[in-house]
């Protein structure tokens, strides 16, 4: 994999005649000796070999096996932490752990978890995680890939082996940690440690945090400039806080709005304080994704929002849809994953019409007439680079049949366009 | 010399429309058809009873036809390699005719039957009738790899000529010509064997919904088309709770057992279509769902992983969970949704659901909320489902799950909302789950939040009488599609396609430098390989680095993963990849790798991979861009604008373009 292109970044990239490499290579090892190449050259090779190549290697000479412990070789690492009974996915092997935790922890910086959805897995994550003692991380990512299994860890395990990384780092730069346990006092240690260099934050779904202890980070953190959070955790003051003068641009802000009970009710953040993000951001983009049961829109929508990329995983109302035609100048992309029973015709032609730098949008379940459609996309014009629609949701009527939509809509974005098929089986 | 000839029958369960029965027939003197099923395997093999029950009757209905032409059908109870040589000496066999099996089990196994035969000098004729067109065909069309898009596929099908036409029913005249006696024995040695001899119980089985059989299979293709001519009548018919139920006019169980022949429902339509609309050709789309079949059995056909995701080179790879527990829940229709329930008991009862209710049940197992892996599914369907083709099955769920295909993965099927738009009523569910029969229609579809006084008065208190839902739906949506996110980003040649994949997020400048050199030649953002490796194995099933461990003193270095990386690695030598078989160009591999990083701009421009990539030969292109023009020519365009013309042939060459490099980076994945 990756064969073809390979010699080639050789040969302009080490700083050796191509003659010599040749000879290097095709010479005949009784004529050359292997174990006198370079360090740095042999470095070079390994980066692009396979941890398990590189392994193999090692054992061919002394100089080499020297190679393959090399600093540079382990900065970065990913431990992938699964079960055979709930995985289907390879596990790093614990020897190799145990090797790297003794050999090579403090050569790490950017370390990433992957775990399972079993607890054993977000444990195991959590041992290494306070094992990390020696070592300077810029980036940590806890990325569960199945089930949110940290949330099933107990609490103060998980913050005992969080806070490790964060007193012992100090210059932690991004940090994701969305779905686990992390709490108030945990983020203390974090700001009262990496303040100056945190840049980037995710953690949505932490319901352990509260607005406070998010507001302490961004009161503190002056450097961030990505953050990800869920709508509870959002309010006036933290905007106000991320849009101070002492603050860099925000440059993503992206929002979870996510119900846990049907008819829950959620608070209205002031037209004042985006305004505020907006005027210290203006080119921040704001990302909300939306979970809601469609009579829980009420608060969202009513007055203008810098949002640019809106998403409603659940069916929304003809009439928040039109609130969002209204009051969403700066949408950059939507998707709308299902509507009710009535065609979204009007409200997408006023989304075209207020919503000027949209050139993005998708559509699940949400019928919608042909003519509509056609004017709608007529209306956006070639600035829609990605359009989709399922085909079994548009409406043929008097002016357009499915037949010929493709062909009118491909005309207007000035490409071949087709609906999304789905298989009929 | 004499000729004895057997005609094998497995799937094409037909005396009309069978050309490989046909010459079976040709000149011979003697002519047994032969249906070969080992009783013992029945009940190991993950088919449930409704299949079997379908399967016996199309045997019946054939057994019952070939003695109205004074014959029988032979079912000779064993496994073929051993039943085979017993009939080639039993009945002195000159002739072994089959029809053409497209799957690569089936290819397999008629491999060694027809050396086999060959060894003991019989000839053997096979004929293709299972599908519409040749499929190898459909695959030198697109440069020798089966097309990934229905979108190109159309476009190479739109270029061959049409399906073969039909052929009749063998007729009394052919038979009489190559007839024998027919043993008193043979009730005795080659009945058709009953549900029960197959090892299933049938005490307080219901009637079959859908009865097996060619006889039934053609009336109603009748129906079928008489239904047609009325739907034509009427413009949009949305999908509704009728289209829900099992249709007298069904057809899909018949051609999986090619109780129908594929090509007889196509010309069927086609001449009726041209009939109602007086034009010259009808569209494609009105063959829908044979184009469907059709398109997964070219994709399958040279891919014995095309029902698993390891080792299946098409086949995104994406952290499934393995939770035995919620599948069964699912597989029984115990997930506390009415519309999945419903949907599974229909499914477990009658063997047919309609294709929305598939993907409705499809997507909430696995990228809609159980996070569950399709394979599963596919098992679950391959045991319950009448028209489970392997290919038609196995292509679908990946469609479904967008394991392949290039699928957008930005809308799940809502659990509650997909079914009450589909049957505002409700009247589906309380047909599948009586004990839900007295909830009002506002709550029908999430029992469980009805206040209690409700539920007690519909005599279901939810949690007692009916499950509680077993995921919220809201959360696991919110988890999934992340999900799915972080397994499409990592996909170079899904950029640009997927909506969500393309929400930007910052670019780590503090990207891990590996040596000064690495950082000036390939770009700031590009780490040193080993972590992109890893990143791309946590999608992949081969984490081919974290998996191994480094040498130690004391023992062998590649110790740990050796074994891990051969069984990971073995399905997939068939591509010669010493390489991971992750869905990774090698242009992922170079990506950004810290947890915070993958950036991805809106309207990213197609993946800078094409350069790496061998670009087709235009040459190719030419040919087939004349082909396209011949074909319109053929076709008298004359009544279509000239503009547009020009216009179309643009754009189309475009698409073609876009398709092609597309696949070419598909294609890449594979090497």
């Amino acid at each position: 994999m990756g064969g073809q292109t390979k010699p080639a970044t050789f040969q302009s990239e080490v700083d050796c005649p191509a003659s010599d490499l040749y000879k290097l290579l095709v010479m005949d090892a009784s004529e050359y000796d292997w174990s006198r190449l370079p360090q740095e050259l042999l470095l070079h090779i390994f980066q692009y070999l396979p941890l398990l190549d590189r392994a193999y290697a090692s054992q061919v000479c002394r100089g080499w096996n020297q190679a393959f412990h090399m600093p540079e070789l382990w900065r970065c690492f990913e431990f992938e932490l699964n079960q055979p009974a709930s995985s289907y996915l390879k596990a790093t092997h614990p020897d190799l752990i145990k090797q790297i935790i003794k050999r090579h922890s403090n050569h790490l910086q950017y370390v990433s978890f992957k775990v399972d959805s079993s607890t054993e897995s977000a444990e195991a994550a959590c041992d290494i995680l306070s094992q990390l003692v020696n070592c300077s991380l810029k980036t940590l990512g806890l990325i569960s890939t199945a089930r949110p299994s940290f949330m099933e860890v107990p609490k103060s395990h998980f913050i005992s082996a969080l806070t490790v990384v964060f007193v012992n780092s100090k210059s932690l730069s991004s940090l994701k940690i969305d779905d686990t346990p992390v709490d108030d006092p945990s983020l203390k240690v974090l700001v009262a440690n990496n303040s100056d260099t945190l840049k980037l934050l995710k953690m949505s779904s932490c319901p352990h945090v509260s607005p406070a202890g998010i507001l302490c980070v961004a009161d503190q953190c002056h450097g961030l400039r990505e953050l990800a959070l869920n709508y509870h955790l959002l309010s006036d003051e933290l905007l106000l806080a991320l849009s101070s003068e002492k603050h860099v641009h925000l440059e993503h802000l992206r929002i979870d709005v996510v119900s846990e009970n049907p008819g829950q009710h959620f608070h209205t953040i002031k037209k004042s304080s985006w305004d505020a993000m907006v005027r210290h951001s203006p080119k921040f983009n704001l990302v909300m994704y939306f979970f809601l049961y469609e009579d829980e829109f009420g608060p969202f929508f009513n007055e203008e929002i810098p949002v640019t990329h809106l998403y409603f995983g659940r069916s929304v109302s003809k009439e928040v849809l039109g609130r969002v035609g209204l009051h969403c100048p700066r949408l950059v992309e939507l998707v709308v994953c299902a509507n009710g029973l009535r065609p979204l015709d009007e409200e997408l032609i006023r989304i075209a019409k207020h919503c000027t730098q949209l050139s993005a949008i998708g559509l699940g379940e949400c019928e919608v007439s042909c003519s509509a459609f056609v004017e709608f996309v007529k209306m956006c014009g070639r600035r829609l680079s990605q359009l989709s629609i399922m085909e079994e949701v548009l409406i043929p009527d008097h002016k357009y049949s499915l037949d010929e939509i493709h062909w009118e809509v491909s005309k207007h974005l000035g490409r071949v366009w087709f609906p999304d098929m789905m298989p009929t089986w | 010399m004499v000729v004895n000839s057997v005609h094998w029958f497995r799937k094409g369960l037909r005396l009309h429309d069978n050309p490989a029965l046909q010459e079976a027939l040709n000149g011979a003197d003697t002519v047994r058809c032969v249906y070969i099923l080992d009783p013992w395997f029945a009940g190991a093999a993950n088919v449930g009873i409704n299949r079997w029950r379908f399967l016996l009757e199309a045997l019946e209905d054939l057994d019952c036809s070939l003695k109205k032409l004074n014959s029988r059908l032979f079912v000779v109870r064993g496994q073929p390699t051993e039943v085979f040589p017993r009939l080639f000496k039993e009945w002195n066999v000159t002739r072994l005719t089959f029809e053409y099996d497209p799957e690569p089990y089936g290819k397999e196994r008629d491999g060694a039957i027809i050396k086999m035969a060959q060894e003991f000098g019989v000839e053997t004729v096979v004929r293709n009738s299972h599908t519409l067109y040749n499929l190898d065909r459909i695959i030198e069309m697109n440069n020798n790899s089966p097309p990934l898009t229905f979108k190109r596929f159309q476009t190479i099908v739109s270029r061959l000529e049409l399906p073969r036409r039909p052929l009749p029913a063998i007729t009394q005249q052919q038979m009489e010509s190559c007839q024998r006696k027919i043993g008193d024995n043979h009730d005795q040695l080659y009945s058709i064997p009953s549900l029960e001899e197959l090892g299933f119980r049938t005490e307080r089985l219901p009637p079959a919904v859908w009865r097996g059989g060619e006889s039934e299979a053609l009336d109603r293709l009748s129906k079928h088309l008489d239904k047609k001519v009325w739907v034509a009548s009427v413009e949009h018919t949305r999908v509704n709770k009728c289209s829900l139920y099992a249709s007298p006019t069904g057809l899909s169980p018949y051609l999986r057992f090619g109780c129908l022949s594929c090509r007889v429902l196509y010309y069927n339509l086609r001449e009726l279509y041209m009939k109602l609309r007086k034009r010259c050709s009808p569209p494609l789309s009105l063959f829908g769902q044979l184009l469907w079949r059709e398109f997964f059995y070219t994709a399958a056909t040279n891919n014995p992983n095309f029902d698993r995701m390891e080792g299946n080179p098409i086949c995104v790879q994406i952290p499934w969970d393995q939770n035995p527990e919620a599948l069964a829940k699912w597989a029984e229709g115990r997930t506390g949704f009415p519309w999945i329930d419903a949907i599974m008991t229909q499914l477990r009862q009658e063997g047919w659901i309609h294709h929305l209710a598939r993907h409705a049940v499809a997507c909430f197992l696995t990228r809609g909320d159980l996070w569950i892996s399709w394979v599963s599914g596919m098992k679950v369907f391959e045991e319950l489902l009448l028209d489970a083709d392997w290919s038609v099955n196995a292509g679908s769920w990946m469609w479904l799950s967008c394991s392949a295909f290039f699928q957008q993965f930005f809308h799940c099927y809502c659990p509650v909302g997909f079914g009450r738009r589909t049957d505002p009523s409700g009247d589906y569910i309380r047909r599948y789950i009586p004990i839900l029969k007295d909830f009002p229609n506002r709550y029908i579809y999430e029992p469980w939040n009805a206040p209690e006084s409700v539920q007690k008065a519909a005599n279901c208190v939810v949690g007692v009488d009916y499950p509680k839902p077993m995921v919220n739906h809201a959360e696991s949506s919110r988890l999934n599609i992340e999900r799915m996110k972080q397994v499409y980003q990592q996909l170079s040649h899904y950029r640009g396609l997927s909506l969500l994949a393309s929400v930007p997020t910052i670019q780590e400048e503090a990207e891990p430098p590996m040596t000064d050199e690495s950082q000036t030649s390939s770009g700031p953002d590009s780490p040193h390989r080993d972590p992109a490796d890893d990143e791309a194995a946590g999608s992949s099933t081969v984490p081919d680095s974290s998996t191994s461990a480094p040498p130690q003193d004391k023992e062998d270095p590649a110790h740990c993963c050796h074994s891990h990386q051969v069984s990971a690695h073995s399905p997939c030598t068939s591509t010669g990849s010493p390489a991971p078989l992750s869905c990774h160009s090698p242009h992922d591999r170079s990506k950004p790798s810290s947890p915070s990083s993958s950036c991805h701009t809106m309207s990213p421009s197609p993946s800078p991979s094409t350069q790496t990539s061998p670009r087709r030969s235009s040459s190719s292109r030419k040919e087939r861009r004349s082909q396209r023009q011949k074909a319109r020519h053929a076709c008298s365009s004359s009544a279509r604008e000239n503009k547009r013309e020009v216009e179309e042939e643009r754009m189309e060459e475009e698409v073609e373009d876009s398709e092609e490099r597309m696949e070419e980076e598909a294609a890449e994945q594979l090497q």
